[in-house]
């Protein structure tokens, strides 16, 4: 049975999505995507995984949306010769063919399906978390985790390395020069403490429910780009020591507690008995830091003003 | 027809969709938010997947979930590494150009 609303949404996904593809005005085209992420983050609701629907909204949608927004307004438009029909055309049958042989598969998936469900839920337990997907992200597949934040900060030195030799370590772009508008400014100061509170809860409550560290350390870069987009504070110098430091906390905290596995439990990135989730909640708290930073700089872009010193 | 299979087959169409925004779009910007959105449908696809193997008390497999977490954030990272070159292509096209 197909509910109308599931079938309402994956009409506005698709429709969505197809504008987003061909329409002209990039600009607006960056609002629609915003739009796309909030759309796919309710699909995911539905689909009954509301950690992932949690950071679809506020990564996929909303960090990129922004990040996208301030590289629009910046890019040049070059005229570009746009192709031909016979080329549209023969494009439109390839992609054509790729969905159906994707909508075949998905068609003719296993049933019974083949599931990891059973062994997650069995050893749950000696985890001490409530939430299997916290437990997949940083005991089972702890390593992948640890990658992870490895990437963004990857990412994050290449972007940097993007900026002049001469800025190096001063701060990204000013969002604004001038006055920032009355609404923004109020906005930046009234959210923060709510921004602050939802993060602390879902970061706490995602042991063992949905939420966890990525979603509330997004929302707490999301309050901190707001209080530097209304010129409250200054952009962030990426060359600070704080920042610096914040950085590099969660990778270091969590290839230590990975090493101490070793001769206390017998295997890298393997917890002590009775210690799992101490020390779980501990290389969450370190990696919001690391996180909330990399996010912030990410979105803020390479330095572009000359260090203060 | 299921909503789960509906699901799927819209991960499917978004696969095709960014596939063809990705080909077809002079623009490099507009590459990356139609690779986005071939992104998004792929994650959807293991979305369904999940949950379908929904057992053991579970709503979903909480591995794929887990991956897919994983795959948007590395997505962003890659966006804006993308983004950043992008901008600096632009800037270093300009007559003149602050291209150091």
């Amino acid at each position: 049975m197909i509910d109308a609303f599931a079938l309402l949404l994956t009409i506005l996904v698709l429709v969505t999505a197809g504008w987003i593809a061909v329409a002209r005005d990039t600009r607006a085209v960056v609002f629609g995507f915003i739009g796309y992420g909030l759309l796919l983050s309710l699909v995911w609701v539905l689909l009954s995984s509301v950690d992932v629907a949690l950071t679809e909204a506020a990564i996929g949608g909303g960090a990129t949306g922004i990040l996208l927004l301030r590289v629009a307004a910046r890019l040049k438009v070059e005229p570009h010769p746009a192709p031909g029909r016979a080329m549209r055309i023969s494009v439109g049958v390839l992609c054509a063919i790729v969905t159906a042989a994707l909508a075949a598969i998905v068609l003719t998936l296993p049933d019974p399906a083949p599931s990891l469900a059973p062994l997650t839920a069995e050893h749950l337990a000696s985890t001490e978390l409530g939430n299997p997907v916290t437990a997949v992200l940083l005991a089972y597949r702890a390593l992948d985790t640890l990658l992870e934040i490895f990437v963004l900060l990857l990412a994050l030195i290449g972007v940097w390395s993007l900026g002049a030799d001469r800025y190096w370590g001063g701060a990204p772009a000013e969002w604004n020069t001038g006055m920032p508008a009355p609404a923004l400014a109020f906005l930046a100061r009234i959210l923060p403490p709510f921004g602050i509170v939802f993060a602390a809860y879902l970061f706490w409550v995602g042991a063992d429910e949905p939420g966890g560290k990525f979603q509330a350390s997004t929302i707490l870069a999301a309050m901190w780009l707001l209080v530097v987009m209304a010129g409250i504070l200054p952009m962030p110098q990426t060359g600070g020591r704080r920042i610096r430091a914040a950085l590099a906390i969660g990778p270091v905290v969590f290839i230590a507690i990975g090493f101490a596995g070793i001769p206390m439990a017998g295997g890298f990135l393997a917890y002590p008995e009775g210690f799992a989730k101490p020390l779980i909640i501990l290389i969450e708290a370190a990696l919001a830091f690391s996180i909330v930073a990399a996010l912030t700089l990410l979105v803020a872009g390479p330095a572009e003003q000359a260090p203060r010193s | 027809m299921s909503t789960v299979t509906l699901f799927g087959l819209c991960g499917a169409g978004l696969v095709g969709i960014g596939l063809y925004g990705l080909i077809i779009h002079p623009e490099p910007l507009r590459k990356l938010l139609a690779f986005n959105i071939l992104g998004g449908g792929v994650f959807l696809l293991l979305g369904v997947i999940a949950r379908r193997a929904a057992a053991a008390g579970f709503d979903g497999d909480p591995v794929p979930q887990a991956i897919v977490i994983t795959g948007i954030v590395v997505a962003f990272s890659a966006t804006a590494l993308a983004a950043t070159l992008l901008l600096k292509l632009s800037d270093a096209g300009k007559p003149d150009g602050d291209a150091s």
